[in-house]
C-alpha cells in the first residue's frame, strides 16, 4: 500500500504544477507534527484563542425524551462557532513554519472561510477565500465576518456555484501562486496529505471525548454520530475510536429533498450512501457522478454538507464496515434544529442538525446503544435566515394549498 | 497517424509543429469536425480534441466556458469517439481530458476506444506521473502515446521520471497558472527549456496566442507550439469561425517554418 492511500482510496490526482507543493507540505508536516515547539504553540492557540477544551455536555432533556443517554460534544462553542478552527489553526501554523506568505481557502457554509480568516489574520497572513456565489447569498453574514477580519472573499460564479466550484477556483489560484501560497483545505478531502493533516488536527475532538466520557460514564459510548459532507468533524471525532471496535460510528449525510438523481443533479449530498468510485479534486473516493463520470451537482439545505464527494478515508472506513453511513432528509434535519433549540436551549448548525436528527430517529430502535455521543460541530446562528425563510415558504405553501383546495384555482 | 511519424515528417521538411486545441462539441459535434478541417487547412500538424469535463481544474475561464457549452450541447465520451472516428485527416489526433472520465469508462476501454477512433495520444492534466502506471500500461498496449506535462516547478528526479514516461512529445507549461492567453511567454520558456534534456519533442503551451509569440517560442528551441484558448475564443465569438480559425492557424504555422 502506498502511503498516499487510505485502503484503495486517496492518492494525489493533481496537476503536475502542484506536485512539488504537495510534497513540500507532506515533508513539512512530517517534520513538525511531533516537534515540541510546534505542538506547544498549537496547544497555546487551541486553549487561548480557540477556547478548548470544549465541554462534553449531557443533554438531559433530549435524553429524557428519547430514552437513551445523549451527550453533545460542544464544538459549537469553539471560537467562530464551529470545529473548523481546530484545523485552520493547525494548518496556518504549519504554513508559518513553512515560510508561506499567503493563505487561500475554499468555503461552503462560510464556517471554514471564517475560521481561515481568524487563524490567518491572527498569525499575520494575507488571506483570500473562494466561496460559491450561491453560498455567498445564503450565508452572507459569514461573508461580512470574513471581510471584517481583512480577508478577501471571491464569489465563484462557475458550475453549481457551491463548494465544489469554490474548491476548483481555489485550486486554480494555487496553481498560479503555488510558490508563496498555502492552500488551507477545510475538510478531509483533496490530494494526500490533506485528508491526513485535516484529520489529525481535528482528532483533538475525539481525543477529548475519550477522556471526558470515561470521567463522566466510566465507559465508551455505544455509538458516536456526526454529520458528514467532506467529513472533517466526523473524522475528527471518529479517528481516535477507530480501533475501539465496540463503539459504532455513524457518519450522517445530507439526504436532501430525496435520495434520487436526475440527469445533471443529485437531490441529496450522500456520497457514502449513493456515490460511486471516481476521482475528484485530487482524490480517488466515492463521488456523485453520471454514467460518464461527469460530476453531479449535489443538494442540501445545509451549505456545509452540499458537496459531491467525501473524504477518501471515510470512504475506506465505510468499505470495510468500520463506519455505518446513513442519511437524513432536509425536513428531518430542520425538525432536529427546532427540537434541540426547544429542548436544550442550544441552536445547532443545520449541518450538525443532521446528526441530531439521526439520533432522534434511531434512539428507540436500540441500534445506537444506551449511550450516544453526537458531535455538535457548529452553532446555528448562521442558519437563522435560511430557517426563517423555509418556515415562511412552508407557511405560504400551506396557505396556498388551502386556497387551492377551497377555490380550485389551477396555477 | 502516430505523433512520432508526424515529427519525423516535419523534421525532414525542417519545420516545427503547430499543435492546436479545441474543445469537442463546442458548439456542436458537427461544427467541431468542420473546425478541425479548417485547422488542418491552415497548417495545424497535430490536433488536440478536448473531451469536456464538468470540473476542469487546470483550465482558465476560456476553456471552462467552452467545456460548459459543449456539455450543454450534449457532448459525451460515446459521441466524442464517434466524432473523432469521422475525422479523416492525415494528422495525429490527441485526446485531452480529465482522469475521472477515463477512470469511469475503464482505462483499458478508454485507450482501446482512442486507438479505434484514430486518436494516437492522450493528455490528462490531473494525472501526475505518480498515479499514471495503469493508464500508461494500457496506452502502450494500444499504441497510444501518454503525454506528460512539465512545469516551471518540476525539478530534479521528477523531471527525469516524467521525461522517461512521456511519449509522443512532452508538454511544457511555460509558466505557473491555468490555460489562457498571456502577454509574455518567451522569457519563461527560455528558462525552462534550458533545463530539459531529452530526445522527445518539446511542445510549449499555456499562453501562446499569435504568430509573434509562436516565433519567439520556436526561437528558444521548442519543437512545437500548442495553442488553445486563442482558437476557442474565435469559436466562442461565433463570427466567421472557420475562416478565422484557418487564418490564425496559418499565421501560427508560418512561425513554425
Amino acid at each position: 500500500m502506498k502511503r498516499a492511500m487510505y485502503g484503495k482510496y486517496g492518492g494525489q490526482f493533481v496537476p503536475e504544477v502542484l506536485m512539488p507543493a504537495i510534497t513540500e507540505l507532506e515533508e513539512a508536516y512530517e517534520r513538525y507534527k511531533d516537534d515540541p515547539e510546534f505542538l506547544a504553540e498549537l496547544d497555546y492557540y487551541m486553549k487561548e484563542f480557540a477556547g478548548r477544551e470544549t465541554p462534553l455536555y449531557f443533554a438531559k432533556n433530549l435524553s429524557q425524551k428519547y430514552g437513551i443517554k445523549i451527550y453533545l460534544k460542544r464544538e459549537d462553542l469553539v471560537h467562530g462557532g464551529a470545529h473548523k478552527l481546530n484545523n485552520t489553526l493547525g494548518q496556518a501554523l504549519l504554513a508559518k513554519y513553512m515560510g508561506k506568505e499567503r493563505i487561500i481557502a475554499e468555503t461552503g457554509a462560510g464556517q471554514h472561510g471564517t475560521a481561515t480568516a481568524m487563524a490567518a489574520t491572527n498569525m499575520g497572513f494575507k488571506s483570500e477565500v473562494y466561496m460559491g456565489a450561491k453560498d455567498v447569498i445564503r450565508q452572507h453574514m459569514n461573508v461580512y465576518r470574513m471581510e471584517l477580519m481583512g480577508c478577501k472573499v471571491h464569489a465563484v460564479e462557475s458550475g453549481s456555484k457551491t463548494l465544489k466550484d469554490a474548491i476548483n477556483e481555489a485550486l486554480r489560484d494555487w496553481v498560479t501562486n503555488v510558490e508563496n501560497t498555502h492552500y488551507l483545505i477545510g475538510s478531509v478531502v483533496g490530494p494526500h496529505p490533506y485528508p491526513m493533516i485535516v484529520r489529525d488536527f481535528q482528532s483533538v475532538i475525539g481525543k477529548e471525548v475519550k477522556e471526558q466520557i470515561m470521567k463522566k460514564e466510566g465507559r465508551y459510548p455505544g455509538s458516536i454520530v456526526a454529520c458528514a459532507g467532506g467529513g472533517s468533524n466526523a473524522m475528527g471525532i471518529f479517528h481516535p475510536f477507530v480501533d475501539d471496535k465496540e463503539v459504532k460510528l455513524y457518519p450522517v449525510e445530507a439526504g436532501g429533498k430525496e435520495m434520487k438523481t436526475t440527469e445533471h443533479e443529485a437531490l441529496h449530498s450522500a456520497s457514502l450512501c449513493a456515490g460511486e468510485e471516481g476521482v475528484l479534486q485530487g482524490a480517488h473516493t466515492l463521488i456523485l457522478q453520471d454514467k460518464y463520470g461527469q460530476i453531479l451537482e449535489s443538494s442540501s439545505v445545509s451549505a456545509g454538507l452540499d458537496y459531491s464527494g467525501v473524504g477518501p478515508e471515510l470512504a475506506h472506513l465505510a468499505d470495510i464496515g468500520r463506519v455505518i453511513p446513513c442519511n437524513v432528509s432536509d425536513d428531518e434535519a430542520l425538525e432536529a434544529f427546532y427540537e434541540l433549540s426547544r429542548l436544550e436551549g442550544i441552536i445547532p448548525a443545520l449541518e450538525s442538525s443532521h446528526a441530531v436528527a439521526y439520533v432522534m430517529k434511531m434512539a428507540k430502535t436500540g441500534e445506537l446503544g444506551d449511550l450516544v455521543v453526537i458531535n455538535l460541530s457548529g452553532r446555528g446562528d448562521k442558519d437563522l435566515e435560511t430557517v426563517f425563510r423555509l418556515k415562511e415558504e412552508g407557511k405560504n405553501m400551506k396557505e396556498n394549498s388551502k386556497d387551492n383546495d377551497e377555490k380550485e384555482i389551477s396555477p | 497517424m502516430r505523433i512520432a511519424d508526424k515529427f519525423t515528417e516535419l523534421e525532414k521538411n525542417k519545420e516545427k509543429a503547430l499543435i492546436a486545441y479545441v474543445c469537442a462539441g463546442d458548439p456542436s459535434a458537427d461544427a467541431t469536425v468542420e473546425i478541425v478541417h479548417s485547422l488542418v487547412r491552415g497548417g495545424a500538424d497535430i490536433v488536440e480534441l478536448g473531451l469536456p469535463f464538468s470540473d476542469p481544474v487546470a483550465d482558465g475561464p476560456t476553456i471552462q466556458a467552452a467545456s460548459t457549452r459543449a456539455l450543454k450541447a450534449g457532448m459525451n465520451p460515446d459521441r466524442y469517439f464517434e466524432m473523432a472516428a469521422s475525422i479523416k485527416e492525415n494528422v495525429p489526433l490527441v485526446c485531452m481530458t480529465y482522469y475521472n472520465l477515463i477512470y469511469k469508462r475503464g482505462t483499458e476501454k478508454f485507450a482501446r476506444d482512442c486507438a479505434e477512433a484514430g486518436i494516437t495520444g492522450i493528455i490528462v492534466p490531473d494525472l501526475p506521473a505518480e498515479e499514471s502506471d495503469e493508464l500508461r500500461d494500457v496506452c502502450k498496449k494500444n499504441g497510444v502515446d501518454l503525454i506528460f506535462l512539465i512545469t516551471p516547478v518540476t525539478k530534479g528526479p521528477r523531471m527525469e521520471d516524467i521525461l522517461n514516461r512521456t511519449s509522443g512529445f512532452v508538454y511544457i507549461v511555460s509558466r505557473l497558472g491555468v490555460t489562457g492567453e498571456r502577454v509574455d511567454v518567451a522569457e519563461s520558456t527560455k528558462n525552462i527549456l534550458g533545463h530539459i534534456h531529452t530526445d522527445v519533442p518539446k511542445a510549449v503551451g499555456f499562453g501562446i496566442s499569435n504568430g509573434k509569440q509562436a516565433a519567439e517560442v520556436i526561437k528558444t528551441g521548442a519543437d512545437a507550439v500548442i495553442v488553445g484558448s486563442a482558437f476557442v475564443n474565435i469559436i466562442a465569438s461565433d463570427k466567421n469561425v472557420n475562416e478565422r480559425i484557418e487564418k490564425l492557424a496559418s499565421e501560427l504555422k508560418e512561425s513554425c517554418r
